[in-house]
């Protein structure tokens, strides 16, 4: 589905991304973790066009999509969600998925019809499924954390992505929150067999539901597998354990 | 027409020029790079401190020195103004779009403009050069005013003086963090909101000084405050924005670019400034040693 | 007080303006609606697509030069030249803004503005074709005659069939620009406006839309420039000046940001406002300048945004049971706003 081959990033002699390699096959869930500065959300933006790399490629769906613009990634089928809440706040919750359909089925260009009619039993089905459909009127930008994180992830799955990448989808929830979230993540990954990507800092989320975890550490990829194997790697527990044993 | 004399002079009056621009630019700079605001107003700020000078000049009228007295009088008080405007209003816009911001600077161009007219009128006004720089000297075949020639050598004081204080001082380190994150500095105990009072107090100093010091110069005339303002922008925008030495930078080119475009293109003096800035903002919209934007 | 159609009731007022028979009433009229459509097609960047233009004067200036040199020089007829006008300024747009979306905020404005005064340097100068400093007085009339033969209007001056003709191609345009904004274009064009990294990845191709509502702006504002040319006898290079771009940036804030409608309103308030001031006195910028920081401070909603909330505050005070309706915020659109 994803490969990422040999991508580096610097940043005025900062390199953040150092010769990631690294691939995601259909419908797997997969993690990428490693501590702050790690270069995780750059990798990220390398991957959703957001930045360009300096070298490598990277392919979605064996095509090079390396440089190419995010809207054109978009379009292709990735969707993101963004670590702090990227959503649209002067609209209502229902207007946020809307426009996303709108823009994803590519209407755009329509100078003509009403945008107030189009896709609404699109946009009232997936309310229902994330639970937002009681505040389809609010207005965004005054919901909670947790709802407008909803409202993100719906926003991402209105442009019905083949593979999503989520930034942090947990960060700042309550444990409560934090396990809704994963199960709603669960159950819509595998009613639309999307493949996921996603960072994380909560090592409980993480090892819940990937199949497939990349530590990266100062922009290198230090090790990637398998949860078990992963949490056996001695350069892992290194790095996030400082030099023990 | 290509006597070296001559074309000595041009480059003279290019020079002097610029180091009137760069005293109003570096302050728009430094506001902005602090403040982030783009001050519209700075053009009246300098006219408003040529029109305080003549004022003040008049009052010590016997003095034969009260010109330089008159001056700082003139830069303190656009200081003073500079720093009630941003307390009582300013500040309170910056929590808000830009656009707020560029409109509050317009909307004080607008009434500063009317009440320089209300208090001074419409006439031309000229102050006299200070005894002490009455008079010239030749240098190259080309004669130079004595007080141009204490102006260029004040352009590049100020300059390193104020580089020093930038770069080399505690004060100064405090301004530059305050320029990158306002947030952070604030949580780490300075206080910000008086930070930001004083810079754009400084940057008003700065305009109010070059009107003043202008004065001997050119005549004080309304819509003075326009002109420079454009001018003002087009040096900062070559510069780069934020940027001290490309403001200075920027100025010195401007200036040598009015000076020589004049005889080069003659009809198009006009285009010059327009044109230029649209080049530079096409081609390299951060300007020669500014950091882009984001 | 909720279902009067506002818009039928404000045109029909409109209609009869010229029946009042005040030459005055007409002329400023007459510039009231001209200078709103400028307005609202400035809006359609800055309340719509977030984008803060201070050159669009220019566009306005291109307009108003195209429609007076095709009626002058070369005798085209009226809605031809005006339609002219609207598409030359439009490429104009096109061009100068291909240049300006590639920017942000500050730097885009400040673009904006080196255009807005290059287009005014070259009407200043080119004295062959645009008159230069002198600009193009005597720009005929359209050609009204058939308009003596209807029934009612036969009895009116010229001043007041221009206004007519004036009314309606301007109620066209609102219609049209209406009809944008909700589209599903107009929906892309709030939603570039409230996120624009957001909008990138839900597809949107945000340059290629920004430039689209520049051209589309640009297109109305050059209309607009075109029938004002006409209306003031005159164009000249000065349309094109950055301070005469200040102008619908006023009447937008004025009038509000947030709604539809609230350029329209600002312009006849601001043109209102400048007839009675300038009349007393000739310190119009500091009137203007003055009421403009207090619209900043107290009123950012403008005059549209500060009725919507009394309003809503009265309904809230008459049926406090009713489920509240988030308020609008200056910025936010609603379809029946």
């Amino acid at each position: 589905m994803l490969e990422v081959h040999g991508v580096s990033k610097t940043f005025d002699g900062f390199t953040a991304v150092d010769g990631v390699d690294f691939s995601i096959a259909r419908g797997e869930i997969a993690a990428v973790i490693g501590p702050n500065g790690a270069g995780k959300s750059t990798f990220f933006n390398l991957i959703t066009g957001h930045l360009r790399p300096d070298v490598g490629r990277i392919l979605l769906k064996q095509r090079d999509i390396t440089g190419a613009p995010p809207h054109r990634i978009c379009l292709m089928g990735m969707g993101r969600s963004f670590q702090r809440t990227n959503i649209f706040p002067k609209l209502t919750v229902f207007e946020n998925v809307q426009a996303a359909f709108i823009t994803h089925r590519r209407c755009g260009a329509n100078f003509w019809g009403l945008s107030d009619r189009l896709y609404r039993a699109e946009t009232d089905a997936l309310l229902a499924s994330l639970g937002l459909a009681d505040k389809a009127n609010a207005l965004s930008g005054a919901l909670s954390h947790g709802n407008q994180k909803q409202v993100e992830l719906g926003i991402a799955l209105a442009c019905d992505p083949e593979i999503l990448l989520l930034d942090e989808p947990t960060a700042g929830m309550s444990a409560a929150e934090t396990r809704e979230t994963i199960r709603l993540l669960q159950r819509i990954a595998a009613e639309r067999s999307l493949t996921l990507l996603f960072t994380e800092h909560d090592m409980e989320v993480v090892f819940s539901i990937a199949q497939k975890i990349a530590v990266l550490h100062q922009g290198r990829l230090i090790a990637e597998g398998k949860p078990e194997a992963v949490q056996q790697n001695a350069d892992v527990r290194r790095v996030y354990l400082g030099e023990r044993q | 027409m290509f006597e070296f004399s001559f074309l000595f002079g041009q480059f003279l009056g290019g020079l002097t020029a610029a180091m009137f621009l760069f005293l109003i630019a570096s302050g728009l700079s430094l506001i902005f790079g602090v403040l982030r605001v783009l001050n519209f107003a700075h053009g009246s700020f300098y006219m408003i401190g040529a029109y305080l000078a003549w004022q003040f000049v008049r009052a010590i009228a016997p003095a034969p020195e009260g010109f330089w007295l008159a001056a700082l009088a003139a830069a303190l008080s656009i200081a003073l103004l500079g720093g009630i405007l941003e307390r009582a209003l300013l500040r309170h816009l910056y929590s808000r779009e830009e656009l707020y911001q560029l409109l509050f600077t317009y909307a004080l161009v607008l009434i500063l403009g009317d009440l320089a007219k209300i208090v001074w009128g419409t006439q031309q006004l000229s102050v006299s050069r200070p005894p002490s720089l009455a008079g010239s000297s030749e240098v190259f075949g080309v004669t130079i005013p004595h007080y141009n020639l204490f102006i260029m050598v004040l352009g590049p004081a100020i300059a390193i003086g104020f580089w020093y204080i930038l770069q080399r001082t505690a004060l100064g380190r405090i301004v530059r963090a305050a320029a990158l994150d306002r947030e952070t500095l604030g949580a780490l105990g300075a206080n910000v909101g008086w930070i930001y009072t004083g810079m754009f107090m400084l940057g008003s100093f700065l305009a109010g000084l070059g009107g003043a010091l202008v004065t001997p110069i050119k005549s004080i005339v309304p819509g003075m405050d326009v002109e420079i303002i454009v001018e003002a922008f087009i040096v900062v925008v070559i510069g780069g924005l934020g940027s001290f030495w490309g403001t200075f930078l920027g100025a010195l080119i401007y200036g040598q670019v009015l000076s020589f475009g004049i005889l080069i293109f003659p009809r198009f003096s006009i285009f010059a400034v327009s044109v230029l800035m649209a080049a530079i903002l096409i081609v390299r919209p951060w300007g020669l040693l500014g950091r882009p934007l984001k | 007080m909720k279902r009067i159609p506002w818009t039928i009731v404000v045109l029909a007022a409109l209609l009869l303006v010229p029946f009042i028979g005040s030459r005055f009433y007409t002329f400023v009229a007459t510039d009231i609606v001209i200078v709103s459509l400028f307005a609202m097609s400035l809006n359609l960047l800055l309340g719509y697509t977030g984008l803060v233009s201070f050159g669009h004067a220019a566009y306005f200036g291109i307009g108003a030069y195209t429609c007076a040199l095709l009626m002058k020089s070369a005798n085209a007829p009226f809605l031809s030249s005006l339609l002219a006008a609207g598409l030359v300024a439009g490429t104009f747009a096109l061009l100068f803004g291909f240049f300006c979306v590639r920017l942000t905020r500050i730097y885009f404005a400040m673009l904006t503005l080196a255009f807005a005064q290059i287009v005014w340097a070259i009407c200043f100068k080119w004295n062959g074709v645009t008159g230069g400093e002198q600009g193009l007085p005597n720009v005929p009339y359209p050609g009204m005659e058939w308009m003596g033969s209807v029934p009612v209007l036969g009895n009116f001056r010229v001043g007041d069939h221009f206004y007519l003709m004036a009314l309606v191609i301007v109620a066209v345009c609102f219609a049209g620009l209406r009809r944008i904004v909700d589209s599903p274009f107009g929906r892309v064009l709030t939603v570039i406006r409230d996120n624009p990294e957001r909008a990138q990845f839900i597809g949107v191709n945000v340059r290629a839309y920004q430039l689209a509502a520049f051209v589309v702006a640009g297109f109305f504002a050059g209309i607009s420039g075109g029938l004002f040319g006409i209306f003031n006898r005159g164009v000249f290079p000065d349309f094109a000046f950055w301070t005469k771009s200040a102008e619908p940036l006023i009447m937008t804030i004025l009038g509000g940001m947030g709604s539809f409608w609230g350029p329209a309103v600002g312009a006849a308030a601001f043109i209102v406002l400048n007839q009675q001031i300038t009349s007393y006195t000739e310190y119009w910028p500091l009137t203007m300048g003055t009421v403009l920081i207090v619209l900043l401070f107290v009123f950012p909603g403008g005059i549209a945004g500060t009725l919507t909330g009394i309003v809503a505050r009265l309904r809230a005070r008459a049926s406090p049971s009713a489920t509240t309706v988030p308020v609008s915020e200056p910025g936010v659109v609603k379809p029946n706003a």
